[in-house]
């Protein structure tokens, strides 16, 4: 069953003071995460990713379209009890210390009291913050504020996660620790959906990733086929500083790096390369297919609308 | 339900009482210390309707202040921060909000006004050496400027769900002075005639008729206040705040929240 299911869901505000003109900042979207999918939701920034997380929150209104949670729509007053949400950049009331801001939420949540003590300890501890539990949040760092909000999203121990910019503000030990904690809500069975412009955090997590560029949804799929090779490219590295003459006419990119040489050359001239290296008694060190990058994939999805949109004007 | 309001309005009351909104009763108590001491000094037979005065003046305009200045920034300040965002993920209906943001300023200001008249009180023992039984009313006119903090909040909560909060503290504050001086527009209604009769007793009526809710000069003079008159103020006050939040609630349900 689809966890999340987005149906031509499209946000337009008017803007202008005399003349208003509408700008489309959601063309219609239409997107589907499964049940305990980690799903990256990446773009560059103004993408539309926090417009489709406001609308999918009940936030903002859309101007058509529809969404369903779990199969209940948006609306319906039972879904938010099983979603949790981390806005980007949170700011909580920071008159109120780790430990009272959680245990206001839980509240909220519907947790009942008799296990809410229990919980917000639980929570505190899980993002590392049991020394900081009873400072006021106006003295926390970003970073801290962070775990704060990572906290309050998982509290309830919702089905769905919501994640706008998890890693956004934290240090490399703060990122592996959010890294980890989606790995292991993925194992609970949870579903995370969570934006990010952080290529490298949604290789290394998602199961599926969808672009969004200028409101449009540019590309969706795992990020295995997305990476995996499209020229059928080969690289091979061997050891020494010499490049076999034969080789020159094989390779489209050859290069000494350090006490190694590496090669590229088409899939098709794979044998002939590495006899020809091995003619000359070097020593292969490997030999390995070239994938495609998350980045560069993205970069492409990118500048291939942004070429278009500069043909258009 | 019932729960979450009463959530969010005792947090709303704690970031008031954190953010140090009672220490105006500071500032009230040392009001309330000279003006004793002074009226004690240089009024001869008056000081208790001096002190009566002043108090309940003072009890009203910092009140009043509060309720504008607070309850401006009741739903922009949660806006504009974002921390609105982690609440209405939760399953936290948007009225519920807007009725327990309503409700925990409302609290702030009874507590307020508690002290304050605590200050008034002692203030007059000190004054008249005792108590007397028409002071009793001093308390039915205390009871009538929280239903003034009443409408007043509500009424800058309904321009806060819709408005910028300097806006809202213009409108808030321009009503709680014409309706300071609705009996007045009312008189001027009765008296006029064609279109200006019915627009000014239309104003009359849709605007906050507080004046009727001033006891001040009356307890200060020692009259009685007539039961009819605290039921029909008690049912004015409340049905006209209950329709400024159902306002606010019917604006801030549609409002997309960037």
């Amino acid at each position: 069953m689809a966890a999340i299911e987005i149906l031509g869901l499209e946000k337009t505000y008017s803007v202008g003071f005399w003349r208003k003109r509408p700008k489309h900042a959601l063309r219609p979207l239409n997107l589907s995460v499964e049940d305990g999918e980690i799903f990256g939701f990446l773009g560059p920034n103004g993408a539309g990713k926090t417009t489709t997380l406001k609308l999918l929150m009940g936030l903002t209104f859309p101007t058509s379209g529809s969404a369903r949670i779990l199969g209940m729509e948006i609306s319906h007053p039972l879904v938010k009890s099983q979603i949790g949400f981390l806005p980007e950049q949170p700011y909580f009331y920071d008159y109120l210390t780790a430990r009272e801001l959680l245990e206001y939420y839980a509240q909220l949540s519907g947790v009942a009291a008799t296990e809410r003590s229990r919980k917000v300890q639980e929570m505190l501890a899980r993002v590392g913050l049991n020394d900081a539990a009873g400072t006021q949040l106006r003295k926390f760092s970003k970073g801290m504020l962070q775990r704060v909000g990572i906290a309050q999203a998982i509290l309830h121990d919702p089905k769905v996660l919501f994640l706008d910019e998890p890693m956004s503000g934290l240090d490399p030990i703060g990122r592996r620790e959010v890294r980890d904690l989606m790995e292991e809500l993925k194992q609970q069975g949870k579903t995370v959906f969570f934006s990010t412009h952080i290529l490298s955090d949604a290789e290394s997590l998602c199961d599926r990733v969808a672009i969004i560029h200028q409101g449009e949804l540019r590309g969706v799929g795992a990020v295995e086929d997305l990476t995996s090779s499209v020229e059928g490219n080969v690289e091979i590295v061997w050891h020494g500083n010499s490049i076999p003459a034969a080789l020159t006419a094989l390779t489209t990119e050859c290069h000494p790096v350090g006490d190694t040489v590496r090669a590229v050359v088409r899939e098709a001239n794979q044998d002939a390369a590495i006899d020809a290296v091995r003619k000359e008694g070097l020593r292969i060190i490997s030999v390995t297919p070239v994938r495609t990058s998350l980045e560069e994939y993205f970069v492409r999805k990118v500048q291939v609308s942004q070429t278009a949109a500069g043909v258009l004007s | 339900m019932s729960n979450r309001i009463a959530c969010i309005a005792f947090n709303t009351f704690r970031e008031a009482v954190r953010d140090r909104v009672l220490y105006n009763l500071i500032a009230f108590a040392l009001l309330m210390s000279a003006a004793a001491i002074l009226v004690g000094q240089i009024s001869i037979g008056i000081e208790r309707l001096v002190v009566v005065n002043l108090g309940l003046s003072a009890v009203s305009l910092f009140g009043v202040v509060i309720a504008i200045f607070i309850g401006i920034s009741l739903v922009s300040k949660e806006i504009e921060k974002r921390t609105l965002y982690t609440v209405l993920a939760r399953p936290v209906r948007r009225w519920e909000f807007i009725v327990g943001k309503f409700l925990g300023l409302a609290g702030t200001l009874v507590v307020n006004t508690f002290f304050m008249a605590i200050g008034v009180f002692a203030a007059l023992l000190y004054v008249t050496h005792g108590f007397q039984a028409a002071d009793g009313w001093i308390g039915i006119a205390l009871y009538f400027i929280i239903l003034q903090f009443l409408m007043m909040t509500a009424i800058a909560l309904l321009f806060s769900s819709f408005s910028s909060p300097l806006l809202s503290a213009v409108f808030t504050f321009s009503l709680f002075i014409i309706g300071s001086f609705a009996q007045d527009l009312r008189g001027f209604g009765a008296m006029a005639a064609g279109l200006s009769r019915w627009l000014a007793t239309g104003a009359a009526y849709l605007l906050p008729n507080l004046s009727s809710l001033n006891l001040i000069s009356s307890v200060a003079h020692q009259q009685a206040v007539s039961t009819q008159l605290i039921l029909t103020n008690t049912c004015y006050a409340l049905v006209y705040t209950a329709m400024a939040v159902c306002g606010s609630v019917l604006i801030f349900e549609r409002r997309n929240l960037k």
